[in-house]
């Protein structure tokens, strides 16, 4: 493909006014040179660790023993195999997989709803709108600490104020019990969360244009049916971005899950990262935790993937 | 409007305000709480039943923490974590949105060899969770003697945010119309004149959606930083919060003191850019 502006190709009746001169000599190179800098510095943060975690994951590599740092070449799968036989492994995939669509899905819904509600009010959008927006701030380690202790059994404000409300007689033990301790991180993350996609969903209702809703007026439609047929619709491209973003912060769940329960007690609220996390840096099982962390971040990235194929075909119309 | 003459579609539209007010303050209770107990003493926080109105308010926690309380042997060199996130997070925002606005332009204006793969390999690169990169990282910049600087957390945090700031820039350069840099290529302009002097000035909301997400991103990062800084004089407030927490086990107060103070830097910046956030989330999909 010739490198040129967007531009000139999409106006084809305007290519003869095109300065062609200087136009085309240094297109070749610019947009590389305005990437360049961006690329260098992702291979080297992003890039070269990952090669380099593929290459220990075909290690027996165990923090501070260097001896170790070799591929053995008569056993080259070592971690690969322990992989497969790890039951607690599998058993964290699945949480993580099942996590990732229950808040995923709710908070989409629950996204929808509050964009819907916002849209609607008539008394201080604004401030509502910006208040909404606070969770978005917290650091994920702080919405950890804090889903932790209100989720405490004994002094935790969620037993107190179902025992205050006269519904529950002795302590409920919402991190230590399946399957409440997951719902409990849930809770947390679909706090966190639900406001990006609220915020977007609503920013995409304003847009809407209002000609379809005043045909519908005209024939009598319900607010239910103008939902159903004319917002929801029209809100695909938003939901596409909203699930992307959601998509590349999957991961900051895992600073939550570690803060709540770590994935205990007794792998009970286990998932992937929480388990490699600990299999690395506190069994020092460097080998084995890069392992699981790439068949991971394949999962990851082929989900992500799938996302930004929608939104770029989305995004070639304009 | 016609709806508002009719009694009864007055009131639903009352309870509909009245129901978001509620949902919303619900909403932010957890974070109104955290800041109560900040301010609270002891004897109301670890109560059973729980006090839910405070009686007495004390800043105690802050005094603790700034080391006003002798009793207290062990202390979290608080002001210096605080510096270090706000110099890590300032630097890297600065670096991120530069490239991220090159890069985003790139992508929305030109057509080039790889430009999709480019494209897609960026916005991969941030889907990447932290702990999968912090363990080869910590490898990394051990062996170049660059553990525990704040100029690495920096690279680190750049790294993380341009792709974000790129699709963001890269919607937002979208809005701008490209007959402007067509009728610069007309009188002579360079495609860097073009880029700086014509649509830069123009993206100047956009950069300032990106600078948010990615100061919010920076100020809260943690994953890597844990895994990166081990001494106090890299280590930034998330980490620190977390030696607080080992420090004093059950110390909620603390906790929700350090927290408190950290979302102040955070609540100003969202206030002040909540508009530009809000567009910002949607360039590329809204036009104008």
């Amino acid at each position: 493909m010739a490198a040129e502006p967007l531009s000139t190709v999409t106006q084809a009746t305007t290519a003869s006014a095109r300065p062609k001169r200087r136009g085309s000599r240094t297109a070749t190179w610019f947009p590389y040179f305005l990437i360049a800098p961006a690329i260098a510095i992702i291979l080297l943060v992003v890039l070269f660790p990952l090669i380099y975690s593929f290459y220990l994951s075909f290690t027996p590599y165990r923090l501070l023993k260097p001896e170790t740092l070799a591929i053995r070449w008569d056993d080259v799968l070592i971690n690969y195999r322990r992989l497969l036989e790890d039951d607690i492994f599998w058993r964290a995939f699945g949480n993580t997989i099942i996590y990732v669509a229950v808040t995923v899905n709710l908070q989409l819904v629950l996204g929808l709803f509050l964009s819907q509600l916002l849209a609607r009010v008539t008394r201080g959008q604004s401030i509502l709108r910006t208040l909404i927006m606070v969770p978005m701030m917290f650091a994920p380690i702080l919405v950890g600490f804090q889903y932790g202790w209100f989720f405490n059994a004994t002094v935790g404000i969620v037993n107190g104020g179902l025992r205050d409300l006269g519904l529950i007689q002795t302590p409920i033990k919402w991190l230590v019990d399946v399957p409440l301790g997951m719902i409990s991180i849930m809770i947390a993350d679909i706090w966190m969360s639900t406001p990006v996609v609220a915020i977007i969903l609503l920013a995409g209702t304003l847009s809407l244009p209002s000609e379809p809703f005043e045909a519908a007026e005209v024939d009598g439609a319900s607010p239910w049916q103008k939902f159903r047929f004319i917002t929801y619709p029209m809100l695909g491209p938003f939901i596409t971005i909203a699930l992307t973003i959601r998509s590349l912060d999957m991961a900051r769940a895992f600073d939550i899950a570690m803060i709540m329960t770590g994935g205990g007690p007794a792998n009970r609220t286990e998932l992937a990262w929480t388990y490699i996390n600990r299999l690395a840096l506190n069994d020092r099982n460097f080998g084995l935790g890069s392992a699981m962390s790439f068949v991971t971040v394949v999962v990851t990235l082929v989900f992500t993937l799938y996302f930004f194929r929608q939104l770029i075909k989305s995004r070639i119309v304009y | 409007m016609v709806a508002s003459v009719n009694p009864r579609k007055r009131l639903n539209q009352a309870l509909l305000n009245l129901l978001a007010w509620v949902i919303v303050l619900v909403t932010l209770f957890p974070a109104v709480w955290v800041v109560l107990t900040a301010i609270r003493p002891y004897s109301e926080i670890n109560a059973v039943p729980v006090v839910w109105i405070p009686r007495e308010i004390t800043f105690e926690a802050y005094v603790n923490m700034f080391g006003g309380n002798p009793d207290m042997v062990t202390q979290a060199p608080i002001g210096r974590y605080a510096l270090n996130s706000i110099i890590v997070a300032l630097f890297s925002t600065i670096f991120a949105v530069a490239l991220g606005t090159a890069a985003g332009y790139a992508f929305s204006r030109f057509r080039f060899r790889g430009h999709t793969t480019i494209f897609l390999g960026m916005m991969l690169a941030r889907a990447i969770p932290g702990i999968a990169l912090g363990l080869p990282l910590f490898v990394l910049f051990s062996r170049l003697g660059m553990l525990n600087q704040l100029s690495t957390l920096i690279i680190i945090n750049v790294a993380l945010n341009i792709p974000f700031t790129a699709w963001l820039m890269d919607g937002f350069f979208r809005t701008i119309p490209a007959d402007l840099d067509e009728s610069a290529y007309i009188d002579g302009a360079s495609h860097w004149q073009a880029f700086w002097l014509i649509n830069l000035p123009l993206a100047r909301s956009g950069m300032a959606a990106a600078a948010v997400f990615a100061f919010l991103a920076s100020w809260n990062e943690f994953q890597i930083v844990s895994i990166i800084s081990r001494s106090p004089e890299g280590k930034t407030f998330t980490v620190g919060l977390l030696g607080f927490i080992q420090t004093f086990t059950s110390d909620w107060r603390g906790m929700a003191a350090l927290s408190a103070l950290m979302m102040i830097p955070a609540l100003i910046f969202v206030v002040l850019a909540q508009r530009h956030m809000v567009r910002g989330l949607t360039f590329g999909a809204v036009k104008g």
